[in-house]
Parts: C-alpha cells; structure tokens; sequence
C-alpha cells in the first residue's frame, strides 16, 4: 500500500512540472501585458521601465527558472491588474468555487443515482423514457446556454431567483461562506444546477448501465431466489457493485467541475477562481494563470490519487492484486 | 397626522438606521472591474470615474463637459509661464484632514513619482509654489493652454492621511512595497466608499461632510462587475439592478420595450480609424513585395472611398455610431464642421488602385481587436468585404485586445500593415491626436506612440508643437484646422466614427450621460 502511494505521489509531482512547463510556454503567447497595465498616455520610456522591473526582458531560461523556482515556494507573486498577492487572491476566491462545486456535486449525485438506480430497475416505463428523453439534453446543452436559460426563466420571467453573484456572504476569518444566509442559499441555486446538470445525467446513465449489467448476473438470481427483498437487492447488493466506476467518474468529474466552474461562474458573475481566471486571460495577467493553472493541476493530481486509493477500498480484489504485486 | 408621519419616520431613522426600509439603494453593474483604490495607478475611465465619486480635483467639468472650480475656486494666469490657483477654504477629507496647499504640492509630486499613470496630467517639469494655505502657483518652462485640462481626473489626496497610511508613492507594478491602502480611499468628494472587495462588490455612502451642494437623493450606491452581457442584461430586467454598462447592440430593442427600463444613448468621445502601414519600404503582411502600396496617396485614397461609412452606421452600428471625418469627436474642434470625408465611390476606388499600379488590387492582412470597442471585429468584416469590391483581397485576422496591442503597439514593433484603433484624448484637444495618433515616430514608437501605422508629415508635426504652446485661441484653432485638412489630403487615416454610449437604466432612475463616459454618481436621482 505504501509503496503504491508513494510511486503515484512521484508520478503526481511529474505531471505537476510539466503542467508547469507547458503554462510557461503558453505565456508566451497571451500578448502584451504591459499594454494592459498602463493607460494610452503612458510613454515607451516607462512602458520599457516597467517592462525592465517585471523582468519580461528577460531571457527565457532565466524567467522559466524563476518561475518554477517561486512556484515551489507557492509564490506566484503579484498580479499585474490587482496589484495584490496571487495566492492570496486565489485563495480569496477558493471558497465562492468550492461551495459552488459541492453543491453542484451533490445536486448531480443526489438525483443521478436515484435516478439511475430507478431507470435501470424499470427499464421500460414511461418515466424512464422520458427521464432518458430528458437527460440527453442535459448532455448536448453547452452550460452557458442552460445558465441563461435559467436565468431568463427564474430570475428575469417569475423573478424568484437572483441573475447574478453570491448573494449576501458571512465572512468566518479565512473563510467566505454563503451558506449562512438565505440570499446566499438563493444564489447558489441556479449555478448549482447549471454546473451539476451534465455530470447529473452522465452519472445517471453509467448508473442505470451499471445497474443493468449487475441485475443480468447469477448472485442477483440467487439473491431472489433466496428470497431476499426487493429493496435489499437493489441498494444492498446490486448499487453497491456498480459504486466502482461510478467512483471513478464522480472522482474526475469532481476535478472537472472546479476546472471547468470557469463558464457557469462567467455566466452568474459567481465571485470565484474561474471568474478570476477569465479577467486574467483578457487582461494578460500572467501572475494568475500560472497560479490558476498549477491549482486546477494539482486538485486533479489530489482527486486522481485519492480515488485510486478508494478503490482499493471497495473493491477487495484490487487490494489484493496490488498486494501480491507489492 | 402628519405629526404622526414624522414620528414615525424619526423613529425609523433612528431604531434601523443603516437598514432603513426608506433607504434609496442604488444599484449599478459595469463590464469591467474596479480595482485598487489608488487614484494614480490606473489611468481607464471607468476607474477613475468611479474614484471620481470620492476625490476630486482642482477644477473639475460639468454636466456638458466645461472646465468649472473644483477645490480651486479660481485660477488666473499671472504670467503664460506662471498659473496661480486659489484653493477652496473649509474643505475636509472624508477621515477629517483639512485641506491645504500642501495636499496640492504632496499630490503634484505623488502623480509624478514612479509608478503613477496619471503623470501626464502635469508637465515633466512643472514646479508647484505654495504662496500661501490656500493659494498655489504652478510654474511653467513653457507656455501651455491646456494645463488644467485634465485635471479632473487627477485627484487631490491628503498628504497627511497618505503619510499616516504609508501611501505616500503609488503603488508600484511589481508591488516590491505592497501596502494595504490600495484598497483604502479618503477623498473629498461627494460619496465614501465603505467596503471595496475588488472585481466583486463596492460600497459607496454619501460624504455628509461634502462641501458642494448634493444633487443626489442615494442613501446607499452598490456596484458590481458583470461580465456576461445577457447576465448584466437580465440583472437589469429583473430588477436586480438599476443600471448597466455598456448594453450590448443587439439587446438594445428588448431593454427600450420592457416597461421598467430604457437605453440612455449619446455619442462618445471615442473615435474608431483604420490606420496603414506606411513607414516600411516592404510590408510585412502582403503579397506586393519590394514595394509599400500605401506609400502611395492614390492606394490610401481608394481604401478610404471603398468603406461605405452608412453602411457601416445603419448596418452594423445599428445606428449607434455618428461618422466622422477627423480622427476626434467634431465636438471637441469648434471648426470640425468644414472638414469632409472622402464620399464613398467603388468605381473611384477602382479607377484609383488602376492609376496607381494595382488594377487587379493586391493582397493585405488587417489586424483588429475583437473585445475591445464595440462591434469591433464585425465592422473589420464589414470593411473587408468592402474592400472586396474594390478588388482588394483583404484577410481579417481579429484577435483579442490583448493579443492585438501586443502585436500591433509599440511593443511588438508595430507588427500589422493595416488595422483598426479607437482613441479618445483624454485633455478633450486636439494636440493629444494630432501627437499621439499622427506625430512622425520611430521604430521605437517614440514621437507617436499610437501611430501605428507610422503616418509622417514634418509639416503636422511644426503645426502641432505650435498647437501645444499657442495660447490665442482663433490662431490655436485655424492651426488645428490646417493640421487636420493636411492629414485629409494625404488620407493619412481613414477615420470611421464615433461609437455611441449605451447605459441601460431604470426608469425609476434620472442620471446624467457624459460624453466621456464617466458614470457620476452626484446626478443621480432615484425614485424611492
């Protein structure tokens, strides 16, 4: 098991260096950031000056060097729009992403798998049919139409819904959470869904496939026969078997969807790492997307590694191929 | 009754205080971010304008533009070389320092310290005299018209609450000496502001201790940045907001129809033009080699009367563009009517390109912005396919403004051979066009930074240094003039026009629309 840990924690760590190679590189290509951080009437002179004190002249290797130089040191210094610390701009916003991304993820596994598992049980019925109808859409919408849908319908049509932001936000010392108050539970709402709607309908279809192939297999018959109930069968027994990949899927979707928060929390203004990301880009703000950047890597490398774990943990037959391995 | 009305009201005003259900809250949601505090580190209009709630300088303009006092009550011009300002007396900052000649002198050499954008505002080389408490002389080494013209976007700070805050220099780029006081503001302008979490929310609050007579009837201000055009829109709709900028083109008719809501349109000082690349003997994008095509006049000429302008307005501008045939507003330039553009003729285009060598035209590439000005990227589409009839095969390549200014600034070495720019001078005058869009410059981009295209006529360049100095106003314009009709002649540009200002507003709401832009929250009156 340890040693199992350690080669994938090796492995994380390269893959984390060359996420940072290749951020670096696509630097290159952003365009001008010192246009973006003067006004018109700034001259050449100081434009050069400022040029000279962010060391953009620089030669390539020695920028490259002291990048991944102060990224090991998670100083990723100061952004050039802000003019604020990186990380403690990034961290500023973590917890608008993070609520976001929970409720979404619990909005998508909360109704995906009741969803699946009933799907799958009844096959045929009519509400399955249109569940099934229904979740293809859910697919083939792209979020940022399904975020002004929605928004069209709950906040500008009936109005119950907040359009944009956070809603009203507690401050607990490091933390700003939106939990605690009922605009911040309104304004959840929306983005939650827009967010949670594709992994909703991804996780309850590989849950109602899941489900079909473990009801076909020999110790489910031998379970009714046996006599065991109904209820017993389907969540005791078959859901529990098709909880693997099912793990998989949520593990790197969850990773997904801090990742890819970008586009709903563009179309809600929601305050968070993926809005700070999109400013940064139109603004060449370099600071932030690297820090952006080696974040997003490092919360998949984390979700990638954790769920390897758990798998060993549900499923004794990997625990033990790895063991003998080991 | 009314003696019961007025207990009533005393009793809330008193018990809720801030959470007064009275309280007019005005809402308002921009595109773009409002960021540090400090009001010498960013020079961008809505920036400012937002700071412009909160500090003030010493004379500032009014609702039509005009120079009127600001914490200066009056100036006069002793000597062309020496300006001397008398300061209002009784003004206190927001955190309750008096203001003096000091808080002038500190500002002067705060905006011209490293680090500050607003440097431009005074000249390099300015000496500021304190003659007494409240009176200054700002001494000159030459003679200059326009000294106080931008001086209503250069703020006047406390020295003594930037000492006491370690806010003495602006804050540096590379924030080597990071200090909390960006995010910190202390004015002596009308409103405060109590919370500022930049790009997400601000807080504004009346100053009750503002020396100026309030216009306004806002207990509260809120701005919020809104990135997504349709989400700012339907904040607007559903009432979340009071008012939005910009409103994007094609969402204009829906916010005019809906009942509670209108767009608020004027013509802004902004000014969008094609430029060519005319300084290098080959150019960089085309198939023409050995040769500059729009060295030619005859080349310059038959492009410009390619672009149908009307077109371009009814179009794609959906009329929300007024044309011009100057590279500034025409209502900055007293004379700007007796300059015409070029009429719009294919066929003189075609005879044009034939007498200049080019019958079948030839091949370019034009860069553009796509995220910059409004429209932008669809009026390059536009002019291409104009183009096309005249037989120029021109390639659109529109990128986003980062990528464009990178590429076609100075920085990147004037990286295009032809494109699009917008510019408005931030003085209201013609001397910052005519040097900073038509100024002969090097490779460097020294002499006419936002010359892109490199355009160079010695004579401009005389009658612009004469501009800068001549402070007889008939002489100063009939100069303009002559600079202007020059640059016509030779279709140096081809100017385009002026983008239209689009505010979304509620109807519960009266502002005041300001052709540069700045949204001001003094004028506003809403509806409780």
């Amino acid at each position: 098991m340890f040693a199992f840990v350690m080669r994938r924690i090796i492995e994380a760590a390269i893959v984390l260096i060359v996420v940072a190679l290749l951020a670096f590189l696509l630097f290159r290509f952003v365009g001008d950031p010192i246009n973006q951080m003067v006004g018109q009437d700034v001259s050449i002179a100081e434009r050069e000056a400022l040029r000279r004190e962010l060391g953009l002249d620089d030669p390539m290797l020695v920028q490259l060097g002291r990048f991944l130089w102060n990224a090991l040191h998670f100083d990723f210094g100061i952004s050039y729009r802000f003019r604020q610390p990186v990380t403690e701009l990034v961290a500023g916003r973590f917890p608008a992403t993070f609520e976001l991304a929970l409720m979404a993820s619990v909005f998508a596994l909360a109704v995906g798998i009741p969803l699946g598992v009933y799907t799958g049980i009844h096959r045929n019925s009519m509400l399955s049919r249109f569940f099934l109808g229904a979740s293809l859409i859910g697919v083939s919408l792209p979020t940022f139409l399904i975020g002004i849908l929605l928004i069209y319908l709950f906040a500008v049509k009936l109005q119950w819904l907040p359009s944009y932001g956070r809603g009203a936000t507690v401050d607990v010392g490091f933390w700003k959470t939106g939990f605690l108050t009922l605009a911040g539970w309104k304004a959840l709402i929306l983005p939650s869904i827009t967010l949670g709607l594709f992994q909703l309908t991804l996780i309850a279809r590989l849950v109602r496939s899941e489900m079909l192939e473990v009801l076909r297999t020999d110790f489910i018959k031998f379970a009714r026969a046996r006599g065991l109930t109904d209820r017993s069968i389907y969540f005791g027994h078959a859901l529990k078997n098709t909880l693997v990949p099912v793990i998989t899927i949520i593990g790197l979707q969850i990773g997904s969807i801090i990742a890819f928060a970008v586009v709903t929390e563009t179309v809600f203004q929601w305050p968070g790492m993926g809005l700070l990301f999109i400013s940064a880009v139109q603004n060449a703000d370099i600071p932030i997307m690297a820090a952006y950047l080696m974040l997003v890597a490092l919360i998949f490398v984390t979700i990638n590694l954790v769920v390897d774990i758990l798998y060993v943990v549900v499923d004794p037959r990997i625990r033990v191929a790895g063991g003998a391995k080991a | 009754m009314r003696l019961k009305t007025l207990l009533l009201a005393g009793v809330f005003a008193t018990g809720l205080g801030l959470g007064s259900a009275n309280a007019v809250t005005f809402r308002y949601a921009f595109q773009g971010d409002l960021n540090a505090l400090d009001p010498y580190t960013l020079n961008e209009t809505f920036t400012l304008a937002a700071l412009g709630n909160v500090y003030e300088g010493l004379t500032k303009r009014d609702k039509e533009l005009k120079i009127i006092p600001g914490l200066a009550e009056k100036w006069e011009i002793v000597d062309p070389l020496r300006w001397r300002f008398y300061l209002r007396k009784g003004v206190k900052f927001a955190g309750g320092e008096d203001f003096t000649a000091d808080d002038v002198v500190f500002s002067v050499e705060r905006a011209l310290a490293p680090g500050s954008q607003v440097s431009t505002r005074l000249p390099k080389d300015v000496k500021v005299v304190k003659v007494d408490d409240h009176t200054v002389d700002f001494v000159l080494t030459s003679p200059n018209p326009i000294l106080h013209a931008e001086w209503d976007t250069w703020y006047i700070m406390s020295r003594k609450w930037a000492e006491a805050n370690g806010a003495v220099k602006p804050q540096p780029a590379t924030g080597k000496e990071l200090n909390n006081f960006a995010l910190k503001s202390n004015g002596t302008g009308p409103f405060v502001i109590t919370s500022h979490e930049p790009a997400v929310k601000t807080i504004y609050k009346p100053n009750p201790g503002w020396w100026g007579k309030k216009e306004h009837n806002l207990d509260e201000v809120i701005f919020t940045t809104i990135k997504q055009d349709a989400t700012r829109v339907a904040a607007l709709l559903s009432g979340e907001v009071d008012m939005i900028e910009p409103v994007p083109v094609q969402d204009m008719q829906r916010i005019d129809t809906n009942p509670t809501t209108s767009v608020m349109t004027g013509a802004e000082l902004r000014v969008i033009h094609l430029f060519f690349d005319q300084k290098r003997d080959e150019l960089l994008y085309s198939n023409v080699k050995g040769k500059n095509p729009f060295k030619d006049v005859r080349v310059r000429k038959a492009f410009y009367q390619a672009i149908d302008i009307e077109a371009i307005k009814t179009k794609v501008m959906r009329n929300m563009a007024t044309p011009v045939s100057i590279l500034m507003a025409p209502m900055l330039f007293s004379r700007s009517a007796e300059l015409k553009r070029w009429p719009y003729d294919p066929a003189a285009s075609k005879k044009l390109l034939a007498e200049a060598g080019y019958p079948d035209g030839f091949e370019v590439t034009m860069h553009c912005p796509n995220d910059r000005y409004v429209n932008d990227e669809a009026i390059c589409q536009a002019a291409t396919a104009m183009f096309a009839r005249a037989g120029l095969k021109v390639t659109l390549q529109a990128q986003p403004k980062a990528q464009f200014f990178g590429r076609a600034g100075a920085s990147g070495g004037f990286d295009t051979s032809l494109g699009m720019l917008g510019w408005t001078p931030s003085s209201f005058d013609a001397w910052n066009v005519l040097t900073n869009l038509a100024g002969c410059r090097d490779d460097k981009g020294v002499g006419g930074p936002f010359n892109y295209g490199g355009y160079c006529n010695k004579k401009v360049d005389e009658l612009s240094a004469k501009i800068l100095v001549e402070t007889d106003t008939a002489k100063r314009d009939q100069m303009i003039l002559d600079a202007w009709k020059t640059i016509n002649d030779e279709t140096g540009f081809i100017p385009l026009h002026q983008q239209s200002l689009a505010w979304g507003v509620s109807k519960k709401v009266k502002m005041v629309q300001r052709p540069d832009d700045q949204i001001l929250l003094q004028w506003v009156v809403k509806e409780p």
